[in-house]
C-alpha cells in the first residue's frame, strides 16, 4: 500500500513490538510524481504489487498536481531529491541530464534486455549514447471527431485515406452548417503545437520536422511558409475563440456537436466520454495525407521515470525501474489508464478501439515517431513557437512578423 | 557594561527593538535587490554553471517585442489603475451617512477586497468566457456578435485591468471612509453658513481634510498597478500571443515558468521594473520627508 505518511506506520509498528519480534526495517523509496486521479490509482496499484514482491520496501509515494509539478521538479531535484521522479523523453529531458540532475540508467537497460523490448522509444532515453530513464507509457495524437457533427451537417464519415483536399472540403460544409470544422483550445498554448507538428510532419516529413525542431532549418524557409500555407486554408474553420479557451472546454464542444474535430492526444478520449460521448459516435482519423509520398510519421509524446542525481536509494530505485519496464506492468498500467504500453511484449486492451486504432496506427508508422512540438524543440524555442502558433491561428495575416520573431528566437537558443 | 549600558540606553535600546526587522529586511529585501542585478549580467539556467555576459541580457531585452508589449501594459495598468482612486472616493462619500443598515452596505462593498486575487480572476474570466460568459450574452445581444475579451489582444488587458479594478476601487473606500470620518464637522459646517455645497465643498472643504488617505490611495495603487501578476496569470497566462503581459509576468514567464529558466534574462527584467518602481518609490519618500519636517 501507498503510505503517504511513514508516522503511521512506526506507530503501527511500535504497537506491534510488543506481540511480534522486531519487524523487519523497510527500507522507503520515495517516489514524486505528477498523476491525475486514474493514472494514480493504476499507479498505486503497481506499487502494491512492487511491494508484495519486495516486502522490504516501502514506496512513498509523493503525487502533485500535473502544471505544477513541472516547475517543482526544478526545486526538488536540487534541494531534496526523490528517489524516482517522473518527467519526458526526448528534448525535455535534457537540460536535467546536461545539469547532472538525472542519473545515468544504462545499466539497467542492460541488465533487462531493454534495448529490444523498449526499442520504439530508445532513441528518444537515449543522450550521449546513455539512457537516462525507463519509458513506460505512450499515447498516439490524431484526429477525434463527433459523428452525431458529421452527420448533422450531412458530412460523410472520413475513410481511410482520406486526404486533406478533401478534409478542406468537408471543413466548408461544417461551416456551411454553422459547426466548427476543427476545434481547440489554446490558452495553454500547447494544443496549437499538436496541429502545427501534423501540418509540418504532412507537409515535409519528419526528417525535416526533426531538422526544425533541432534548430537546423531557419523559420524564414520557403519550406515553413509551406506548412502555414496549407494550415491557412483550415485556419477559418477553427474554433474562433481557442485562445480564450482550455482544452477541456474545446472538448466540450466536441461533445456537444458544436464542433466537428479536434486534433487531440489519447488521453481526451476519457474527457469526451465523461461528457457523454461513447464508442457508437465518438471516432479517430489518422491526420490526413498533406503532400502524397512521404512516409507517414505520427506524434506519441511518451512518459518517463528517472532516478535523480541526489537519490538516496539508488539501489531499490533501480528496481522499480526494471520493475516499470516490464511487460506484466506496462500492460496493467496502460490497461488503466487508456495508453499504449512501450514494451513490445506487453498487450494492449483489444475491447478499446482507440487504442486498437492508436497501436495499428504507431506501429505501422514507417517515417518515424515525434514526441511533440515542446519536448522535441528546447523550451524556449518551444514557448515562442507555441504562441507563435497561436497567433498565426488568431491572425494570419501577421505571418511574417511571426517567422522573423521565431528565426529571431532560433539564432538565440540554438548559439 | 552596566555603565556603558546606562549611558547609552536611550540611544541603543531602538536599535535594539529595530534589529530583528532590520535585520529580516537585509536580508530578504536589500540583499536580494543586489544579487538580482549581479544575476541579470549572467547567462544563467538556474542549474548548471553561470556564465559572464556583461549587459548583454540589457541589450537583447531593449530589442525584444515582448519586453515593450510588457512596458505598454504596464504603463496602461498604471493610467487606469489611478481610476480606482476617483471611483473610490465617490463610493466612500455615497457610504458615508448614517441610515439603518449602512454598515451592512459598507460590509457589501468592501467584499471585492476580502477576497482572494486568484478568485476574483476566476470569476472575471467566467464573466468574459465566451459561449456562457455573462458578459459576452451581454454583448451578443446588443450587437449580435459576441467578443471574447480575454482572446482578443486589443481588449485583453483592459479586461484584465477592470477585474483588478474592483477590489482595488474596495481597497481606496476604506481608506477614503476612515479619512471621512476624521473630517471636522465644524469646519463643514462653516462652509455651509458661507453658502458652499457640491462640488464646490467637496474640491475646498473636504478633499483637503483627506489628502493624508488621497496619499495612501496611490501609493497602494501604483504599487498595486506595478505588480499586478496574479490577475494576469490566472486570466490569460499573459496570452493571447503575450499580448497582456506585464513586466512582474514576463520576469517570472523568463526565470520561473515551464519554458524559461533564463535566470539572467528574467533578473534583468526585474531590474528595469525595480527602476521603474523606484522612481515612484523615490518620490514618496520625498514628499514623506518633507511632510515630516515641515511640521
Amino acid at each position: 500500500m501507498v503510505h503517504k505518511k511513514a508516522g503511521a506506520l512506526a506507530l503501527g509498528a511500535a504497537l506491534l513490538l510488543s506481540t511480534s519480534a522486531l519487524a523487519q526495517e523497510k527500507r522507503t523509496l520515495t517516489y514524486n510524481a505528477d498523476y491525475d486521479p486514474i493514472p494514480l490509482a493504476a499507479m498505486e496499484a503497481l506499487i502494491a504489487d512492487f511491494e508484495a514482491a519486495n516486502p522490504d520496501i516501502d514506496v512513498v509515494l509523493n503525487n502533485f498536481d500535473h502544471e505544477g509539478y513541472k516547475t517543482a521538479i526544478r526545486n526538488f531535484l536540487t534541494a531534496d531529491a526523490p528517489d524516482l521522479a517522473n518527467w519526458y523523453a526526448g528534448n525535455r529531458m535534457a537540460p536535467f541530464v546536461n545539469a547532472g540532475q538525472f542519473m545515468d540508467v544504462s545499466d539497467v537497460w542492460e541488465a533487462n534486455g531493454l534495448s529490444d523490448s523498449l526499442a520504439s522509444a530508445k532513441a528518444s532515453m537515449t543522450i550521449d549514447g546513455k539512457q537516462w530513464g525507463i519509458p513506460y507509457t505512450y499515447y498516439q495524437w490524431g484526429i477525434y471527431y463527433n459523428r452525431d457533427a458529421y452527420a448533422a451537417a450531412g458530412v460523410d464519415l472520413p475513410a481511410d485515406g482520406m486526404t486533406y483536399d478533401q478534409f478542406v472540403a468537408n471543413c466548408e460544409k461544417f461551416a456551411a452548417a454553422g459547426i466548427d470544422c476543427l476545434t481547440t483550445g489554446t490558452k495553454a498554448l500547447w494544443p496549437g503545437a499538436g496541429i502545427f507538428d501534423y501540418m509540418s510532419l504532412r507537409t515535409n516529413g519528419y526528417e525535416w520536422h526533426m531538422d526544425l525542431t533541432a534548430g537546423k532549418v531557419e523559420w524564414t524557409d520557403q519550406k515553413v511558409r509551406d506548412v502555414f500555407a496549407q494550415w491557412a486554408r483550415i485556419q477559418p474553420f477553427i474554433t474562433k475563440n481557442h485562445a480564450a479557451i482550455d482544452w477541456q472546454d474545446a472538448a466540450a464542444l466536441l461533445v456537444q456537436g458544436k464542433a466537428a474535430n479536434y486534433v487531440m492526444g489519447n488521453f481526451a478520449v476519457g474527457v469526451f466520454k465523461e461528457g457523454g460521448m461513447t464508442n457508437d459516435n465518438l471516432g479517430f482519423m489518422v491526420f490526413p495525407e498533406i503532400t502524397p509520398g512521404i512516409p507517414r510519421a505520427e506524434e506519441a509524446p511518451t512518459d518517463t521515470i528517472h532516478i535523480p542525481a541526489g537519490a538516496k536509494n539508488v539501489d531499490d530505485a533501480k528496481k522499480f525501474l526494471a520493475f516499470m519496464a516490464s511487460p506484466e506492468a506496462q500492460t496493467k498500467w496502460n490497461a488503466a489508464q487508456g495508453q499504449l504500453p512501450v514494451n513490445k511484449n506487453a498487450s494492449v486492451n483489444t475491447e478499446d478501439p482507440f487504442l486498437v486504432a492508436g497501436f495499428q496506427m504507431l506501429s505501422t508508422a514507417e517515417g518515424g515517431i515525434a514526441q511533440f512540438f515542446d519536448r522535441d524543440a528546447p523550451a524556449e524555442m518551444a514557448k515562442a513557437g507555441m504562441e507563435g502558433f497561436q497567433e498565426f491561428m488568431v491572425k494570419p495575416e501577421n505571418l511574417d512578423a511571426i517567422l522573423e520573431r521565431l528565426e529571431k528566437v532560433r539564432q538565440r537558443v540554438y548559439q | 557594561m552596566t555603565a556603558f549600558w546606562k549611558a547609552n540606553q536611550r540611544k541603543l535600546a531602538p536599535w535594539l527593538f529595530l534589529a530583528p526587522g532590520l535585520l529580516m529586511f537585509a536580508v530578504y529585501v536589500i540583499g536580494p535587490i543586489f544579487e538580482s542585478m549581479w544575476i541579470s549580467l549572467y547567462d544563467w539556467d538556474g542549474l548548471g554553471e553561470a556564465r559572464w555576459i556583461g549587459t548583454a541580457n540589457y541589450v537583447e531585452l531593449f530589442d525584444d517585442d515582448a519586453f515593450y508589449t510588457s512596458l505598454k501594459n504596464n504603463v496602461i495598468w498604471l493610467v487606469l489603475y489611478m481610476l480606482a482612486v476617483p471611483a473610490g472616493l465617490l463610493i466612500a462619500i455615497f457610504l458615508n451617512q448614517t441610515i439603518t443598515g449602512i454598515r451592512i452596505y459598507k460590509s457589501l462593498f468592501f467584499f471585492p477586497f476580502v477576497i482572494s486575487q486568484v478568485v476574483v480572476g476566476l470569476m472575471f474570466s467566467w464573466f468574459y468566457a465566451p459561449d456562457f460568459g455573462l458578459f459576452y450574452k451581454l454583448i451578443e445581444v446588443f450587437t449580435g456578435q459576441g467578443i471574447a475579451i480575454l482572446a482578443e489582444d486589443r481588449f485583453v488587458t483592459y479586461g484584465i485591468i477592470a477585474a483588478g479594478l474592483w477590489p482595488q476601487i474596495a481597497y481606496v473606500m476604506i481608506l477614503y471612509l476612515t479619512g471621512l470620518n476624521n473630517v471636522a464637522p465644524d469646519q463643514v459646517e462653516a462652509a455651509r453658513l458661507d453658502g458652499a455645497k457640491g462640488w464646490r465643498m467637496l474640491w475646498y472643504v473636504i478633499l483637503p481634510q483627506l489628502r493624508p488617505a488621497t496619499f495612501i490611495a496611490v501609493v497602494v495603487t501604483v504599487i498595486g498597478a506595478l505588480r499586478s501578476f496574479d490577475l494576469v496569470s490566472i486570466m490569460t497566462d499573459g496570452g493571447p500571443f503575450g499580448s497582456s503581459r506585464v513586466l512582474s509576468f514576463y520576469m517570472y514567464e523568463q526565470a520561473l515558468s515551464e519554458y524559461g529558466y533564463r535566470m539572467g534574462y528574467g533578473a534583468a527584467i526585474a531590474v528595469v521594473l525595480f527602476a521603474i518602481m523606484m522612481v515612484f518609490i523615490s518620490g514618496f519618500i520625498w514628499k514623506m520627508w518633507r511632510d515630516e519636517t515641515e511640521r
